[in-house]
């Protein structure tokens, strides 16, 4: 593999998608407003929630719930993108990359590029808005650097598992086929409690999800007490591996059928 | 004002203004007798749909008067709208519904109930073509279909006044004649008068007992197609000589029986004649008189689009694409 | 031939027909309407159970407490599903078909709006029968069950005609689309996942109180846990039908600038 070669079809893709974005930035809202949606709803609804017997965080709950809001925004990002990878097939316009494109999988990692950069951009509002209404953080820069990386990962993964959807329906009715496995994904974990504070079916199904550790580990990074951090960062290099491969093999479906 | 007929459009002074816009329609004066096919031309943008939205009701004129079927399209739209059946530009079909359903709704619309209701549908479904497609949803249908399906929507309630907004656009020459067939039937033998817009020349040449062209909102030129055509003038003859040294030659000759035109292929020289009649022979013996060999002749008939030519400086296919601005559509709702 | 002036009732009869037709031939309409409140509900009522333990908590089981806001999240839906039903018709000049007709134009909205009435029926006794079926007890008994359903329609009436209204006044699928989720920011600032009296933020707590949507939840939420609390069954039928009122006379208000035929 020509590894310039990616790295430049991987240039071109991610400008023309943040190119888009700057163009039109009403694309920012649906993956700012449900966290921002959530973040009042749990970290201002269910403070009290923090007051159950057994509810052992370090932090505040609204830093709890801060960490769930930023790893959702990460993780639909990504999916939005893969929204835009859909629409790009149904316009004919990811055929028009395939012919250009010396390099193929580089159209991936771009979409992959813009994505990250785009949810910088909420990370960045989430964030501020967190503060604004007197978060306190316990972690230091090192802590909140995790943080912010561990959400990266979530988001690459976001991003490729959607893409590799889109790149195999290739059309906009993927829209509820990406969506709902995170969705999913991210409500049985940890939400509203730590993992101890939960019973029954739902513990069995978050004890097994990837993304508790990830949310454990976020957490702890965030309320200074870090936690499981390295198996969350091998969890989410795993997930963003698993989901390279799966997109790079929609992609090559993609082009069997002539995009 | 001349005496109106139940089954005639007449429409003095028509005019339509958008907000922000230009006059898309800007002072239309037309009649449509009783059993005609009136061929409404003109470019994409010149004013055709909106003048069937005033028409058939769904927008309101700014100034100006219309009359269709004997009833003021402002003050008694529900009896114009009782005397009218229209396919407008989209075929405006519900995808998830099947043919036989869109039918069975617009009856019930009309008050067509009972026994009639399926008589009927059976009657439209098998004058149209789609019998066999009748139990199938619209998302299936081709667009020869869809549009075949929007008139007998537009004739379940027997119309007398049917308006057909480009209603051959997009469709192949197999369906396109279908239609046209259909549509000569409605008016020679139902009685049907048929308002017809197109932007296609051979639709109105063929269908139209008599065409208006329009052009920036106003009615440019209007009559039966051979008294327009007559109007531009005679016949034009192209030739092609057999060696390229003798184009001087054959063009002398020719221009004794009328004047040279440009815009033919190249190579050839075309005279538009002077008269309309026996010169073809007279050409040929004065050619052979010179000892002139041709290649090729041809006379080519005056057009419609010449027509449009000589009224408006531009011809017509393709004019539409040359303008700016396209037809606008219906106000919106306003904010 | 006769032609026969057809009633309001036959036109808003068949219109309706074809409401509900096309909603039942969009399994993905159907579909997830009906399975997305009982996912977020299966994931809350594990997730927050813990909340019970809360000194105040009004019942010992969460999917009780719960249980009421899949009926309001299914209204919701509503908003979305007629909107997008009256804004296809908008953009596929089908509206201009009906026009040309001697269609009524409120026949058009009492027809939409009575499809999105038969879907809401739907999903009122799926989600009843989810409960029961998962151990809830209807404090309220079977004839509380039979109001709940009632006022899911009412419920599912009255953002159904907002959602009409969004149609009307933008005649775009996308712009219905957009404005759908902001209907969704009701539903989380309110009392949906905790009773207001619990609720520590002192503005969320005002928000909730000042939200209306908080009233349909409570009332709701009284029929499953309470039994029959006449001010809180009260406050949620006057504000459902409130909510039609108002929707319904701004459709009507939209609908002849939409449908300007003369």
């Amino acid at each position: 593999m020509n590894v310039s070669d990616s790295l430049a079809v991987a240039r071109g893709v991610a400008w023309r998608q943040l190119h888009n974005a700057v163009l039109n930035p009403t694309i920012f809202f649906p993956s700012l407003a449900f966290p921002l949606l959530n973040f009042a709803a749990f970290a201002g609804g269910l403070s009290r929630v923090s007051e159950v017997p057994g509810f052992n965080f370090a932090g505040s709950y609204t830093a709890f719930q801060f960490v769930f809001v930023l790893l959702q925004s990460a993780a639909f990002s990504g999916v939005f993108s893969g929204f835009g990878v859909a629409r790009d097939f149904e316009t004919g316009f990811t055929r028009r990359l395939m012919l250009t494109a010396p390099n193929r999988s580089g159209i991936v990692l771009g979409y992959a590029i813009a994505s990250a950069c785009r949810w910088l951009i909420t990370a960045a509002v989430i964030t501020a808005v967190a503060f604004a209404v007197g978060m306190q953080v316990g972690g230091d820069g090192v802590d909140l650097f995790g943080l912010y990386a561990l959400a990266l990962l979530v988001n690459f993964a976001g991003t490729l598992w959607s893409t590799g959807v889109a790149m195999r329906i290739r059309s906009q009715q993927a829209g509820p086929v990406m969506q709902m496995p995170v969705f999913l994904i991210l409500f049985f974990a940890p939400v509203y409690v730590p993992l101890d504070l939960l019973q029954g079916w739902i513990h069995a199904v978050a004890s097994v999800n990837p993304l508790t550790p990830v949310m454990e580990a976020a957490r702890g990074l965030v309320s200074g007490e870090p936690t499981k951090t390295l198996v969350a960062f091998g969890t989410g290099v795993a997930l963003v591996l698993a989901f390279s491969s799966w997109a790079i093999r929609g992609l090559r479906r993609a082009e069997a059928v002539g995009g | 004002m001349v005496q109106d007929r139940d089954n005639s459009i007449v429409a003095e002074g028509l005019v339509r203004e958008f907000k922000k816009g230009p006059r898309a329609v800007d002072g239309i004066d037309l009649r449509v007798d009783s059993g005609e096919i009136y061929g409404f031309l003109g470019p994409n943008g010149a004013g055709k749909s909106t003048t069937v939205l005033m028409l058939t009701t769904l927008l309101p004129p700014t100034a100006g008067t219309a009359r269709v079927a004997g009833y003021d399209v402002v003050k008694e739209g529900p009896k114009v709208r009782k005397a009218i059946g229209a396919a407008l530009q989209e075929a405006a079909l519900d995808p998830l519904l099947t043919g036989r359903e869109h039918l069975r709704l617009q009856m019930a619309m009309h008050g067509i109930g009972g026994e009639e209701r399926k008589r009927r549908a059976d009657e439209l479904l098998e004058r149209v073509g789609l019998t066999e497609a009748a139990d199938r949803k619209v998302n299936g249908y081709s667009g020869g279909m869809k549009r075949r399906l929007d008139l007998a929507l537009a004739l379940v309630h027997r119309p007398r006044i049917l308006f057909l907004d480009e209603p051959t656009t997009g469709l192949d020459p197999q369906s396109r004649a279908a239609l046209w067939e259909e549509v000569g039937r409605l008016a020679r033998q139902d009685g049907v008068t048929v308002f017809l817009t197109t932007q296609y020349l051979e639709e109105a040449d063929v269908l139209a007992d008599r065409v208006g062209i329009i052009d920036h909102g106003r009615i440019v030129a209007e009559g039966t197609p051979e008294q327009l055509k007559a109007e531009i003038g005679c016949s034009t003859v192209e030739a092609l000589p057999a060696t390229p040294e003798e184009l001087g030659a054959v063009t002398t000759v020719l221009e004794r029986f009328g004047t040279r035109t440009t815009g033919f292929s190249p190579g050839t020289v075309a005279v538009q004649l002077a008269t309309s009649d026996g010169n073809l022979a007279d050409i040929v013996r004065a050619l052979d008189a010179e000892d002139l060999r041709l290649a090729h002749l041809q006379i080519h008939e005056p057009t419609l689009d010449d027509v449009f030519l000589a009224k408006t400086g531009r011809h017509l296919e393709g004019a539409g694409e040359e303008e700016a601005e396209v037809e606008p559509e219906p106000a919106p709702a306003t904010a | 031939m006769t032609v026969v002036s057809s009633g309001l009732a036959v036109q808003v009869g068949y219109l309706a027909r074809r409401s509900v037709i096309r909603t039942l031939r969009q399994p993905a309409a159907v579909f997830f309407p009906l399975v997305f409140p009982v996912l977020l509900l299966a994931v809350n009522s594990g997730g927050l159970k813990a909340e019970t333990n809360l000194p105040g908590f009004p019942t010992d089981s969460f999917l009780a407490f719960a249980l009421a806001v899949p009926f309001i999240q299914g209204g919701l839906f509503a908003t979305g599903n007629a909107g997008i039903d009256v804004a296809k018709d908008i953009q596929t000049g089908f509206l201009n078909r009906l026009a040309l007709t001697p269609m009524r134009g409120v026949a058009l909205l009492l027809g939409e709006l009575g499809g999105v009435m038969g879907l809401a029926l739907i999903q009122a006794i799926f989600y009843l029968v989810i409960g029961l079926v998962f151990g809830v007890r209807l404090e309220s008994g079977i004839a509380g069950g039979l109001v709940m359903i009632a006022l899911a329609a009412v419920i599912a009436l009255g953002f159904a005609a907002f959602g009409a209204y969004a149609a009307l006044r933008t005649g775009s699928t996308e712009a219905v689309n957009g404005i759908f989720p902001v209907f969704f920011v009701f539903l989380f600032i309110s009392s949906m996942n905790i009773p207001r009296n619990l609720m520590g933020t002192d503005w969320f707590r005002w928000c909730a109180t000042a939200n209306p949507v908080s009233y349909l939840i409570e009332g709701m939420r009284s029929l499953i846990i309470t039994g029959w609390d006449g001010q809180a069954l009260g406050l949620a039928f006057g504000i459902g039908i409130g909510v039609i009122v108002v929707g319904f006379a701004l459709a009507a208000a939209a609908l002849p600038e939409r449908m300007a035929r003369t």
